[in-house]
């Protein structure tokens, strides 16, 4: 009996050994894997740091651009044109994402949620430069010229699924308990959505929009025909507007090393902006869940 | 005083009708339905006001079901249906002019697990109800003492009052279901329903909840679903034994706990099967 236990035990040891040197393998392997998950943005970041660091200065942030051989040329109209065009994309990406994702939440199951969110996925899933391109043809084209309104548009449009599948998703994780208490009170259904079950899945839907403005905030491809760019300093919605990512185009395929120079720069502030807002996202998570007691 | 009340989305006059020694609510062959699931069958019984009446079975009897019915929450779960007449006030509340939004601020309902707004103060969980009713403006001072009325009520007011302004998830699971409660007693509801209120609370905030129960009589009449039969025996004038969905006998409390008149109803209270 014991003989028997003993020789069962043994090659039980030997294959314990190799599970534990594949075991060691594959850790090791994800290790690498995930290692060069983080390579790509380190590189871009620290390449765009020695590059742009070099250009950057106040001028950068406060003026305007300037001629090839001039000095003290900024990118202040791109970056105040990218923070409007952010804010028009969210006036048009914000109520229909969060409308839509509450929809699709609350009446789960019925043939139109599903549709809407099929589509949502759809539009998720089109080509940035296609929506330039209806936004060129709907916005810009019947009124005759570039506006920061079609270039709003056209990058709200690309939120909308981002938003919506973010809001259904953290308005599905409130229990159906807190909305039963509510109509229980006397609420009606759409009071119940709204200051119930919309409140409660408040922080997740910040981080998700905030997610999404960083998303959209480096789009190029939807602004080429709507904003177009401008030289010049424009808060008018109907005109062209100056963006960093257009800027930065501009300046990067310009045969000019101080443009290069300036591309650089102007690559590094946006991608600084996107960092932060991603940041400022995991922070509202973290206060999020942190202040949830219970 | 049956005028008092109004179902067509009026607010609540928040007298209890003195003396009056009519049933609070009624139920008049009322059938439940799950899709094709028959839940409740054919169920009518009297509320006599201020009584507390437990409802008492077996799991899955129905009698969650049926006290949904009384402020017609069955009917905001997909596939659900109601057949029959529930009598408040003079007035059947499944009529064609009655608003169950209206209804709900007559009839207040606590759940088994407690609820509290997780976003909302202490102070603003308990003035939930009175916010849902657009048609009364409070000012912030009468809103205050509807609040501390509420909580005084509900045996809390002494635990939390100087903290009002903290978050209600804050508090023990006791409290906040005494808190739900105080929520529900603000709008001054005439019936009040307790869905299990004490099969997730430690032993003595269950006692605790049972003699808030006990003083609330003075004031409305409360309907309490529980599977604790020592708990219906301490709390309640009077016992409904519901199996399979078919109420199987009434009586007051001390009767249907000494000598129940149908066989099924002492093979239960005395352990023989649920």
């Amino acid at each position: 009996m014991s003989t028997a236990a003993m020789s069962g035990s043994a090659p039980r040891v030997r294959g314990l050994a190799r599970r534990r040197g594949v075991s060691i393998v594959m850790i090791t392997l994800t290790c690498i894997a995930a290692a060069l998950a983080v390579v790509p943005l380190v590189v871009i970041l620290g390449y765009l740091l020695k590059q742009g660091a070099g250009a950057l200065s106040l001028d950068f942030f406060t003026h305007m651009p300037v001629p090839v051989g001039e000095p003290h040329g900024g990118m202040a109209n791109a970056i105040l044109g990218t923070l409007l065009l952010i804010g028009l994309a969210s006036v048009v990406g914000l109520p229909v994402g969060i409308g839509a994702g509450l929809y699709m939440a609350e009446n789960r199951g019925t043939g139109l949620a599903n549709l809407v969110r099929f589509l949502a996925d759809v539009l998720n899933g089109l080509p940035s430069i296609v929506m330039g391109i209806f936004a060129w043809q709907f916005l810009v084209r019947p009124f005759g010229h570039f506006s920061a309104l079609a270039g709003g548009a056209a990058i709200g449009a690309m939120m909308i699924p981002l938003v919506s599948r973010t809001t259904e998703e953290m308005v599905r994780t409130v229990p159906q308990s807190l909305r039963e208490a509510a109509l229980a009170l006397g609420y009606p259904r759409w009071r119940t959505s709204l200051q119930i079950v919309l409140r409660t899945a408040l922080g997740g839907i910040v981080t998700g929009v905030l997610v999404a403005v960083a998303r959209v905030a480096g789009e190029t491809a939807p602004l080429l025909f709507t904003a177009l760019g401008n030289n010049f300093w424009s808060l008018n919605l109907s005109k062209p507007i100056a963006a960093l990512p257009l800027q930065i185009f501009s300046y990067a395929i310009s045969p000019y090393d101080e443009w290069h120079a300036q591309a650089w720069a102007g690559a590094l502030v946006l991608i600084v902006l996107v960092l932060v807002i991603s940041i400022l996202a995991r922070y509202v998570t973290r206060s999020r869940h942190g202040g949830g007691g219970d | 005083m049956i005028d008092a009340v109004s179902l067509r989305g009026e607010s609540p006059n928040g007298t209890v009708p003195p003396g009056e020694a009519n049933n609070a609510m009624s139920s008049l062959a009322l059938d439940a339905y799950f899709g094709a699931t028959h839940a409740v069958r054919s169920v009518t019984l009297d509320f006599p006001t201020n009584e507390v009446t437990a409802v008492i079975g077996p799991s899955g009897c129905g009698k969650s079901t049926f006290l949904r019915c009384l402020n017609r929450m069955h009917e905001t779960v997909p596939r659900a249906r109601v057949e029959g007449t529930v009598m408040f006030h003079g007035q059947d509340i499944y009529g064609p002019d009655v608003d169950p939004i209206a209804l709900r601020r007559h009839v207040g309902m606590v759940f088994q697990r407690p609820t509290p707004f997780p976003t909302m103060s202490i102070r603003d969980n308990v003035a939930a109800g009175l916010r849902a009713q657009p048609s009364e403006r409070l000012s912030s001072r009468q809103v205050d003492e509807v609040v501390e009325r509420a909580l005084r009520q509900a045996a809390l007011w002494d635990e939390v009052k100087d903290r009002l302004k903290t978050s209600a998830t804050g508090i023990s699971g006791g409290q906040q279901q005494r808190l739900c409660i105080a929520r529900a007693l603000a709008t001054a509801p005439h019936v009040l329903l307790l869905d299990e209120p004490t099969a997730a609370l430690d032993p003595i905030s269950a006692q605790k909840v049972e003699e808030l129960v006990y003083e609330l009589r003075k004031v409305m009449t409360v309907i309490i679903v529980t599977h604790n039969m020592q708990q219906a025996a301490r709390v309640s004038d009077r016992t409904v034994f519901m199996l399979m969905g078919e109420m199987v006998e009434t009586a007051p409390t001390r009767r249907m706990f000494t000598t129940p008149s149908d066989p099924r109803t002492e093979a239960y209270i005395t352990g023989r099967f649920g």
